[in-house]
């Protein structure tokens, strides 16, 4: 009995750890410019949040509608793309017996240690030669590739496909990537919806590719957005409300995506840590 | 029955992801270590600038520069505070979740995970506005600790990364715990091994991997630390801009000065590797016993 309480209560102080910060800035995403700095930062004051949303979709001709896009352009299309690529590589490095198979791996495998900050630099001055910098391109394209996936990919298509079912799919005269796209993709799913989230999250959370590429604010994705304002706070004390503002909309979609795919996640994502 | 191998499908899977791995992973590594071997010379003070090989000048720069080694040693020093403390506490709070001594743990689940859902970048705002002394919640702490003072600014930050990463390293080491199939529990329970007993000899063991894999990212994340101390630079003057070695990359880049910037990059991917292939090698060794 005593361990049971001990251990809810760790679980409550946990969760108030987790969660205070969140409901802070919902209420204070509620409140007023003048009630912010005035009133109880955890309790409700003039419930203004109708307003405040309203001034951060105007503000500057709608710019963070376009960020909110952006984002959503950017992480959405690459990480839907990126996991298909990942998947079919992973898928082949572990179905077919090819010459070079393990060295492809072993040199992917690498690119997961390489941190993506080191790479920002040298593909900023490579983009910059072609005179590619400063476009949507320059921060999609890089944001395509995912090792880390390539490596789940193998794991799970060795786990998942077997290769009598490949055998039968074949005898019945279906193509190679006709069975992959029919066949394999469907025993895989779990594990592509997991490669999917990790790689959503990565790119929606990527700042210093976007920061070092992109000058133009139309295309800056929503955490570079909210970064630059919340720099010029001193100098426009009114975009402190809209940072706030905007803090709590732009964690909206990666919420709603965690919601919507957690059933089909959750019994993938242990697997590429066991194996 | 013998068959052809399919080579045009192999091809047709491979080919895609491994152009742009080419592209945008192994071009720019090369693209960065030619750059770091290069310097740019100037006729004259104002003269046009050119590049000419420079071996390894830039290098000697890089080991001869005092605040980047500063930069290394304080996240080095981060890591080795902030990583256990986190990795512990994911770790002991799924072992919670799977102890069944925890009722509503869907609920637990998911509010651990939703910090998550929190970029970085707005993660560190939002902490920011915290810690500031006159927009806190927590004014009793901060106004007997300035978090954003010179000597507190570091775990300050460390607490935003802590906040935002464990519960999805606990979500990791909870799958791998849900794994653990029941018929270990049963000889355990038959040998007469309680709870802790069972945590410490059984679980813990056989979520090793799992807890490998999370410390290895959490290696490579902590020198890679950038969005927190760069969005910190606006709320403390104590966060400099070579805090971190990422930010000196940057802002050497930015002043600019490509060549010394690849040189940085290029020191820091190589310790970032070396780091976390030491941990995994030793790791693996201490496995074997």
């Amino acid at each position: 009995m005593k361990s049971k309480s001990a251990a809810m209560a760790i679980m409550g102080i946990c969760t108030l750890y987790f969660l205070v910060p969140i409901w802070w800035l919902f209420v204070g995403a509620t409140k007023s410019r003048s009630d912010f700095g005035n009133t109880a930062p955890l309790w409700f004051a003039h419930f203004n949040l109708g307003s405040n949303l309203s001034e951060l979709f105007h503000y500057r001709d709608g710019v963070f509608l376009r960020w909110m896009l952006n984002s959503i352009l950017y992480t959405g299309g690459a990480a839907l793309l990126g996991t298909v690529l990942a998947a079919m590589c992973g898928y082949a490095l572990a179905k077919y017996n090819f010459p070079g198979r393990e060295a492809i791996f072993n040199i992917v495998l690498g690119g997961v240690l390489v941190p993506a900050t080191a790479l920002a630099l040298p593909l900023f001055l490579i983009f910059s030669q072609l005179n590619a910098t400063n476009t949507f391109w320059s921060v999609f394209l890089p944001s395509l590739v995912n090792p880390f996936g390539v490596y789940l990919a193998r794991i799970y298509a060795t786990a998942s496909v077997p290769d009598e079912l490949l055998e039968a799919a074949r005898l019945d005269g279906s193509g190679e990537v006709r069975t992959f796209f029919t066949v394999s993709t469907k025993l895989m799913f779990p594990a592509l919806v997991t490669i999917f989230l990790f790689h959503f999250v990565a790119v929606w959370n990527n700042f210093l590719l976007p920061l070092i590429m992109l000058g133009n604010e139309r295309l800056f994705p929503v955490t570079l957005g909210l970064y630059s304002w919340n720099t010029q706070v001193n100098q426009l004390p009114q975009l402190r409300m809209l940072v706030l503002t905007g803090a709590l909309v732009s964690i909206i979609p990666l919420v709603v995506a965690f919601l919507f795919l957690q059933r089909f996640w959750r019994s993938g994502l242990g697997s590429g840590a066991v194996k | 029955m013998t068959r052809k191998k399919p080579v045009s499908a192999i091809l047709f899977f491979v080919l895609p992801f491994g152009l742009l791995f080419i592209a945008f992973y192994l071009a720019p590594i090369g693209y960065a270590i030619k750059q770091s071997l290069y310097k740019v010379t100037r006729t004259g003070t104002f003269g046009p600038a050119h590049e000419v090989f420079g071996g390894f000048e830039q290098y000697r720069r890089v080991f001869q520069n005092g605040p980047f080694w500063e930069s290394v040693g304080r996240v080095l020093l981060f890591g080795v505070v902030q990583v256990p403390v986190m990795l512990g506490l994911a770790l002991v709070l799924a072992l919670l979740l799977d102890s069944g001594l925890v009722k509503g743990r869907a609920f637990f689940r998911l509010a651990f995970f939703v910090p998550y859902a929190v970029p970085g970048v707005v993660a560190a705002i939002m902490w920011g506005f915290l810690y500031s002394p006159n927009l806190s919640p927590f004014t009793a702490v901060t106004k007997t600790w300035d978090l954003l003072s010179a000597d507190l600014v570091l775990w300050a930050m460390a607490n935003v990364v802590t906040w935002v990463y464990v519960g999805y390293n606990m979500l990791i080491i909870y799958s791998a715990l849900l794994a653990i199939p029941q018929e270990v529990y049963e000889a355990a329970k038959l040998d007469g091994a309680g709870p802790i007993r069972t945590a410490w000899s059984i679980k813990i063991p056989l979520v090793m991997p799992a807890i490998v894999l999370t410390t290895v990212f959490s290696i490579i994340g902590t020198l890679q630390l950038l969005a927190e101390p760069q969005v910190f630079r606006t709320f403390s003057s104590a966060v400099s801009s070579t805090y971190t070695p990422n930010l000196t990359v940057y802002s050497t880049s930015s002043i600019p000065n490509f060549n010394l910037a690849a040189a940085f990059s290029v020191v820091l991917a190589l310790a970032t590797c070396l780091l976390s292939f030491t941990f995994l090698k030793i790791t693996q060794r201490g496995g074997e016993k």
